[in-house]
């Protein structure tokens, strides 16, 4: 549906700017020190792109982008002066190791958290700078390499200054182009998943350490391509222009211009290149300026100057009220079987002494809808925490399907086709709420997932919880009780084998608590399977066909409602108000 | 092999000083939560503010070590207000980012100021050491390690025998929850700040008379500081420690027996190689976020 259409629109407004900057660059009058400014601007960009992915998209932190500048620059210089390679073989070079470089550090750093990605590329920084500088027999060391040939393309010679720009600029509008697409892709999607909640986007199967790396090596490769056409461009390069201040330098850039989209690094990029041209006069003292407008930046202008513009002027409009498709599951009735979908065996979780979870059991039911309760601190929420791949299980089994999952991963479980919700709302604050149940429905397993399809599947979800109208508006603008519907219908958007939902009532008034009995029950209505956390016993009673009751971690009660309600251990742990409220 | 010993002692009080700096640092993320990067540059504030005090003002060195560190701890707490508190409520990372322009922005004014030529500090004694066996036991490299160890044995008291340290940790792991208790988190925060800015400044005034005072000493401590604390696991005290003594002691011996130019390169390998094989570190990293 429109992203097809949006698809479209962003590469056809790509051709045109390709088209417009390649006329613009050869038509000016080539004055060299204009020249210098567009070219230097032009290069940087392509790197700070790469920031905006990886820190506007993917939320971690890289301070190194310098240093992949130099990587592709050393590519280009050494590979054209001192090996004799065509320019754009040692580009192509300067791009790949780049981007190996930083796949790599990457996977040494990205399964902990994004800190650890920051200060690691620090000190990868100054390092690129060390051997830059002391590897004299390499790298030529700090007198840097000149001489550096721009290349010919077929029978178009880009030797010149403005034909070299008009590339630069057309790589530039391609990278922008790329940057664009990719925010509206699945991997983007799952980027942003990632830097709004890793712990949902993980049960969102989303693989939250391949990701990141990706995000990270992508900027990497950015990095290496921007660096092989800045050496091009200024024939001469040496280890000063790629030293952790100008690493700074890139990420004030996407900070100013706004780490949302690419269209920030062309702001940028471009402010903080003429400013240098203002701040002459403050001579030492221009990086000082750089780091307090960082600090400033954050403080008052988190979305950049291109953010302040898209917040203020773009408006999103409604979805149209177009049919479409509905739900998989309004297809089906309701009805419990005696397959077992989620089989639970002797499941413990141990907190050094603490035993949160201690030797549970539980068999869910195809078609039932399954409460788990018990007082607070009963060791409920690990337990969907184990069971969803959260926490590392201290002993037990978890089959889902007849199949051993205890060993999987959070979105390998996902992929198999579980999905949760959480007590503390877990939603993708970044994003839109439709964009938010589009993740759901691009679950692996998902007879939809991978197609554009997806869109429409995640209308179909939001039309059930009855979110439609607001769709299109980011997801922390709306109230608490409709938060809770999105995670719902993010779950619903993926087509779940079995449902888990922790404390969906919690917090909401009386009426909300009521829809949400009414919702749960359309839902079991058609044979979702379901796990769910309450404290409301009214709602348990209203829905529940079988209830594990759980308290210090161990199981004291399961069966029918009838029974386990009247089960003196139930009762006792309760204190009496529990048979008060069932009865 | 007769150097051996001798490079030992200089490793573990280079150590010393990124034990202090980690240890600093640790009590931020403990404390607050918080991944201070301007870390290396409290050294560098404090030894500057000995630069000013000391050297420019022409105060008795004890009374300019006893007011730079005073210094330190205001330096602190107006840090603190600047680049954490507007950002409390945002998540880690415009933390992060603030701190990573607050280190640019101080090392930046020192540079502005002082130009990139190093000041030179003296030692704590005038005496310049004595001979133990075949090992000279500097006076200076000597304080280090005799101050550190002081410091230490200090701060695990006050950090797991007394009700502060109990209430530092609760800010830590849930701050809402340690409101509720009645704990005076803000207060809480704004100390560990003090602390920690008071702890590197210390350190970087004690190191001033080996490495100089120059404006890259900020952000060389800083890494190797929070490399200390990979090394040891991330957020443990005993590791963050432990993770120092191991960047000085392999770094000095990599400088001897490997490459000069390339002795700072020796903490990120050792890091790299960390990350790979052990990426809890020593002591293992903290329970992660509660889903």
């Amino acid at each position: 549906m429109h992203t097809a259409s949006s698809r479209k629109n962003i590469l056809i407004a790509g051709g045109v700017a390709a088209l417009a900057v390649l006329g613009a660059a050869v038509v000016a009058p080539s004055d060299g020190y204009y020249l210098n400014i567009m070219m230097q601007a032009a290069t940087y960009t392509i790197a700070v792109a790469g920031l905006v992915i990886v820190l506007g998209y993917c939320g971690q932190i890289a301070l190194c982008q310098a240093a992949f500048l130099g990587i592709g620059a050393y590519c280009v210089a050494l590979g054209t002066v001192d090996y004799g390679l065509p320019f754009f073989v040692a580009l192509a070079i300067g791009v790949v190791v780049s981007g190996v470089t930083g796949i790599f550090l990457g996977f040494a750093t990205l399964r902990l958290g994004g800190h650890y990605l920051a200060m690691v590329t620090i000190g990868f920084q100054m390092i690129v700078t060390m051997v830059l500088t002391n590897w004299i027999g390499f790298t030529h060391g700090p007198d840097g390499i000149p001489g550096i040939p721009r290349p010919s393309l077929g029978l178009v010679d880009l030797k010149g200054g403005s034909v070299y720009l008009g590339l630069c600029l057309v790589v530039l509008v391609a990278v922008t182009v790329y940057a664009a697409l990719l925010k509206q892709s699945r991997l983007g999607r799952a980027m942003q998943a990632v830097r709004d909640n890793e712990i949902a986007a993980s049960t969102c199967g989303i693989n939250i350490f391949r990701t990141k790396t990706v995000a990270f090596g992508i900027c990497a490769a950015l990095g290496g391509l921007g660096g092989g056409l800045f050496a091009g461009a200024f024939s001469y390069i040496s280890p000063d222009q790629f030293t952790f201040n100008e690493a700074i330098v890139l990420l004030t850039m996407a900070l100013l211009g706004g780490v949302e989209s690419a269209i920030g690094a062309v702001i940028g990029t471009i402010l903080l290149v003429l400013l240098p041209e203002w701040l002459r006069f403050l001579r030492q003292a221009y990086l000082a300026v750089y780091g307090g407008a960082v600090i400033a930046i954050m403080i008052f202008m988190p979305r950049g100057v291109w953010g302040l513009v898209v917040g203020r002027f773009v408006k999103s409009r409604p979805l149209s009220d177009d049919a479409t498709a509905p739900l998989p599951l309004l297809a089906r009735t309701g009805e419990v079987s005696d397959t077992i979908v989620l089989d639970v065996t002797g499941l413990a979780k141990h907190f050094g002494g603490l035993k949160a979870v201690d030797g549970v059991d539980l068999a869910v039911r195809k078609g039932s809808v399954h409460a788990l309760i018990g007082p607070n601190g009963s060791g409920k929420t690990t337990m969907l925490n184990v069971i969803t791949g959260l926490y590392v299980a201290t002993a037990g089994r978890v089959r889902l399907g007849g199949r051993d999952i205890t060993e999987l991963p959070p979105h390998d479980r996902n992929r198999l086709g579980m999905c949760r919700t959480y007590q503390n709302i877990r939603v993708f604050r970044g994003l839109t709420v439709l964009e938010n149940v589009v993740i759901g429905a691009e679950r692996a397993g998902n007879d939809v997932s991978g197609t554009d399809a997806t869109v429409e599947r995640a209308i179909a979800a939001l039309d059930f919880v009855g979110l439609r109208q607001v769709a299109h508006l980011p997801v922390g603008d709306l109230p608490y009780g409709h938060q809770r519907y999105v995670e719902i219908a993010r779950a619903l958007a993926g087509s779940p084998e079995i449902l888990l939902l922790d404390e969906p009532a919690a917090g909401l008034n009386l009426t909300e608590k009521g829809e949400m009995a009414a919702l749960l029950k359309r839902l079991k209505g058609h044979g979702t399977t379901i796990v769910i956390i309450d404290h409301d016993m009214r709602l348990i009673e209203k829905v529940a066909d079988h209830i594990t009751v759980l308290n210090f971690g161990r199981r004291i009660a399961d069966g029918d409602p009838r029974s386990v309600f009247k089960h003196p251990e139930v009762v006792a742990a309760y204190l009496g108000e529990a048979r008060h409220e069932a009865a | 092999m007769s150097m051996l010993p001798q490079l030992l002692f200089t490793g573990v009080s280079i150590g010393s000083i990124y034990a202090l700096v980690a240890l600093g640092f640790v009590l931020l993320i403990r404390s607050a939560n918080i991944v201070n990067f301007a870390q290396g540059e409290f050294s560098m504030m404090g030894a500057y503010f000995m630069v000013i005090l000391f050297a420019g003002l022409g105060l008795p060195y004890a009374l300019a070590l006893v007011l730079a560190v005073v210094l330190m701890t205001v330096f602190g707490v107006a840090f603190a207000w600047i680049t954490y508190w507007p950002l409390r409520d945002r998540g880690q990372v415009p933390v992060i980012i603030s701190t990573i322009g607050a280190s640019i922005l101080l090392a930046n004014l020192i540079l502005a100021t002082y130009g990139p030529s190093p000041q030179v500090l003296p030692g704590l004694f005038d005496g310049t050491g004595f001979l133990v066996g075949n090992v000279f036991m500097d006076s200076q490299y000597l304080s280090i390690i005799v101050i550190t160890v002081v410091l230490v044995a200090l701060q695990y008291l006050v950090f797991e025998k007394t009700m502060v340290g109990k209430k530092l940790q609760a800010t830590s792991q849930d701050r809402e929850m340690a409101a509720l208790l009645g704990i005076p988190v803000v207060a809480m925060i704004f100390g560990t700040f003090a602390y920690s800015a008071a702890l590197g400044g210390l350190a970087g005034i004690l190191v001033a008379p080996i490495l100089y005072v120059s404006v890259g000493i900020g952000a060389m401590i800083g890494v190797k500081a929070f490399a200390a604390n990979i090394i040891g696991g991330f957020g443990s005290i005993p590791g963050a420690i432990c993770g120092g003594f191991i960047i000085g002691i392999v770094e000095t011996l990599g400088a001897a027996y490997i490459s000069v130019p390339y002795k700072d390169a020796f903490a990120f390998v050792m890091l790299i190689v960390v990350l790979l094989v052990r990426p809890q570190g020593l002591f293992g990293e903290r329970i992660a976020e509660k889903a």
